[in-house]
């Protein structure tokens, strides 16, 4: 099933070829205008980044430590605050921009390395089937449609409720759940390449199966994949932040975003920055990364940039 | 088409079948049940009789025609917390998710269309690069907490909707929104450039050099046709609704199938999780294939073999 005619403008857009010059002057300034938010998105995402790297070195007050005194500050500039605890503190009077800061490690990984687990999968699946065809092509697009008819959230928590919840448990359901994304668009990739005259050049010379996947239908796909992987990174944080809101993520004492909101979601009538500012943190990070994905396809996935 | 429509169903009954297989897997061979449900201080034998009479000393094959059978007939067992079946506690609260869905997705329709109609008409004008904004920043939300400060917006410091509950119509606003800000932002995206590439077309240029009113140009020639894909999408993004729909629920106390059956993992209530994921799952899978048939009466190009 597909939807023709819609070729010409494609073609004409691929082309570069837009009708008049506002348009183009549109065009232009559109895209200049998203390679800036990416450049901006990267810089907050680096700046995330570094938070979690150098967290010890760089967040105020040990994000653990207790402080009864202190407890329930306001932030600096609202009645009460407090020059030590510039977010305020929690009802134990820990400083909630130090437990941010130390949160941004748990996001950041789990997003990492979930992607990385899920791309792993789905790559290596969407390649199994798009290039072998056949029987393995209809298991691989079965799996895939199960996934997707399957209520990806609810799996996602029922695993890690029956696994226990746990940092690493989080990280495995998350990562083996996300394949299909990469899956559908590599296998769909790979049944186009395996047909273009380099690939059966590639068979005609004898060479291997691995070595063709490995050397000339891979490669013509780096780049959708770091755009995709990209823009994944900020699905998982939502999910993983998710799964910590409901309990199911990282255990306190670590402070993960989705738990201190969980937390601040209790005292919300009395204490709004306590659920404000970790959500702040989530929407900063995956705006950040969302921004860098989109100016990354921009520039790495030309069939793609025209469609905006 | 109604062959078309015949394979659709076979094919969606095998992978309903499916989901009942990974639900009954991983809910039944990575936990025990019995450890939940036997009082402290349970001796072996009585675990034992527990396990017989729960049928799980059967073989795993057993247990699991046993499951499917069941299932087919609307029999999950009982909930283990009430003794009431699953598959009523569920039912029960389907009115409830049905209401939410039905709120958030007409407003993310009519919102995501609308400002995806307008970016793309005023193309590069200032409603288009709000609608633009609002769209990237839509995607990054997480939802819970948008509920979250809608909540402390609206029902904390003005006082003027309730954050949680049911009941009046207005205990559906605050959800409603925040399940449509889930999807709205897919839509207009999508919808702008659709509309973008159709409005490029040479049939739009001949409807306007026919003298056709810009109005009538733009809905019955160009919306028509960029409909086509926004619908297709709608359809599959239905899992995503549910996904939102569960976080939905759970911020705003709603007592629907999502919030049920996130609720029952947390219990360890496996009857009624198997209950409500298979129920989403027919959903979701009933949903799809109602895009694609409708897809199909949109656009006549589309053939089924």
């Amino acid at each position: 099933m597909g939807i023709a005619g819609s070729a010409t403008s494609l073609e004409q857009a691929a082309l570069g070829l837009p009708k008049t010059q506002r348009q183009v002057l549109g065009l232009i300034s559109n895209r200049m205008w998203r390679l800036r938010a990416g450049v901006v998105g990267a810089v907050v995402v680096l700046f995330m980044i570094f938070l979690a790297v150098f967290a010890p070195a760089v967040s105020p007050h040990d994000p653990y430590e207790q402080n009864i005194i202190a407890r329930l500050t306001p932030p600096v500039w609202a009645e009460g605050g407090s020059t030590d605890f510039i977010l305020g503190t929690d009802r134990v009077g820990r400083d909630v921009l130090s437990r941010l800061i130390f949160g941004s490690r748990v996001s950041l990984t789990v997003g990492a390395v979930a992607v990385g687990i899920a791309a792993t999968i789905g790559v290596f699946l969407g390649l199994l089937g798009g290039y072998y065809g056949r029987g393995l092509d209809s298991l691989v697009n079965n799996a895939v449609n199960l996934m997707m008819a399957f209520p990806f959230m609810l799996l996602a928590l029922a695993t890690v409720a029956v696994l226990g919840p746990s940092f690493r448990n989080m990280i495995i359901v998350l990562g083996i759940t996300g394949w299909p994304v990469y899956t559908r668009v590599v296998r769909a990739e790979t049944l186009r390449l395996r047909e273009i005259d380099f690939v059966s050049a590639a068979r005609a010379l004898g060479m291997t199966n691995v070595r063709i996947i490995a050397r000339h239908v891979l490669p013509n796909m780096y780049n959708a994949i770091i755009v995709m992987a990209s823009l994944e990174v900020a699905r998982m944080i939502l999910l993983e932040s998710f799964l910590s809101f409901l309990g199911l993520g990282v255990q306190p004492p670590t402070a993960a975003w989705g738990s201190l909101l969980a937390d601040g979601r209790m005292y919300i009538f009395d204490m709004w920055w306590l659920a404000t500012f970790p959500g702040l943190a989530i929407f900063m990070t995956t705006l950040g990364i969302n921004l860098t994905g989109d100016a990354l396809r921009d520039l790495l996935d030309p069939r793609m940039r025209n469609l905006d | 088409m109604g062959a078309y429509v015949l394979r659709r169903l076979l094919q969606a009954i095998l992978i309903i079948i499916g989901s009942a297989t990974v639900t009954f897997a991983l809910l039944r061979l990575l936990a025990d049940p019995t450890t939940l449900l036997a009082p402290q201080g349970a001796t072996a034998e009585d675990i034992r009789i527990l396990r017989e009479a729960m049928g799980l000393n059967q073989p795993v094959y057993v247990q699991f025609v046993q499951f499917l059978t069941n299932a087919a007939r609307g029999d999950f067992g009982n909930s283990f917390w009430t003794p009431k079946p699953a598959l009523s506690l569920i039912l029960e609260r389907v009115s409830a998710t049905a209401q939410l869905a039905a709120c958030g997705l007409t407003l993310a329709v009519l919102v995501g269309v609308g400002l995806g109609l307008v970016s793309a008409i005023k193309r590069y004008s200032f409603l288009d690069n709000l609608a633009t904004v609002l769209a990237v920043a839509g995607q990054a939300m997480p939802i819970f907490w948008l509920g979250i400060l809608l909540i402390l917006l609206f029902s904390v410091y003005l006082r003027v909707l309730p954050g949680s509950g049911i009941g009046t119509p207005s205990h559906l606003i605050l959800p409603s929104i925040t399940l449509a800000s889930f999807q709205a932002p897919i839509i207009t995206r999508l919808t702008r450039s659709m509309m973008l590439d159709v409005l490029s077309q040479d049939y739009i240029r001949t409807a306007r050099s026919k003298g056709l009113a810009e109005r009538v140009v733009m809905l019955r020639h160009a919306f028509a046709n960029a409909a086509i894909p926004v619908v297709t999408v709608i359809g599959m993004q239905l899992g995503g609704l549910l996904g939102g729909a569960i976080v939905t629920e759970t911020v705003f106390a709603w007592p629907g199938v999502a919030g049920l059956t996130v609720q029952s993992i947390m219990l360890s209530d496996y009857p009624v999780v198997q209950a409500g994921v298979l129920l989403m799952s027919v959903a979701i899978i009933l949903a799809n294939l109602t895009a694609d048939v409708l897809v199909g009466l949109l656009d006549p190009r589309i053939r089924y073999d």
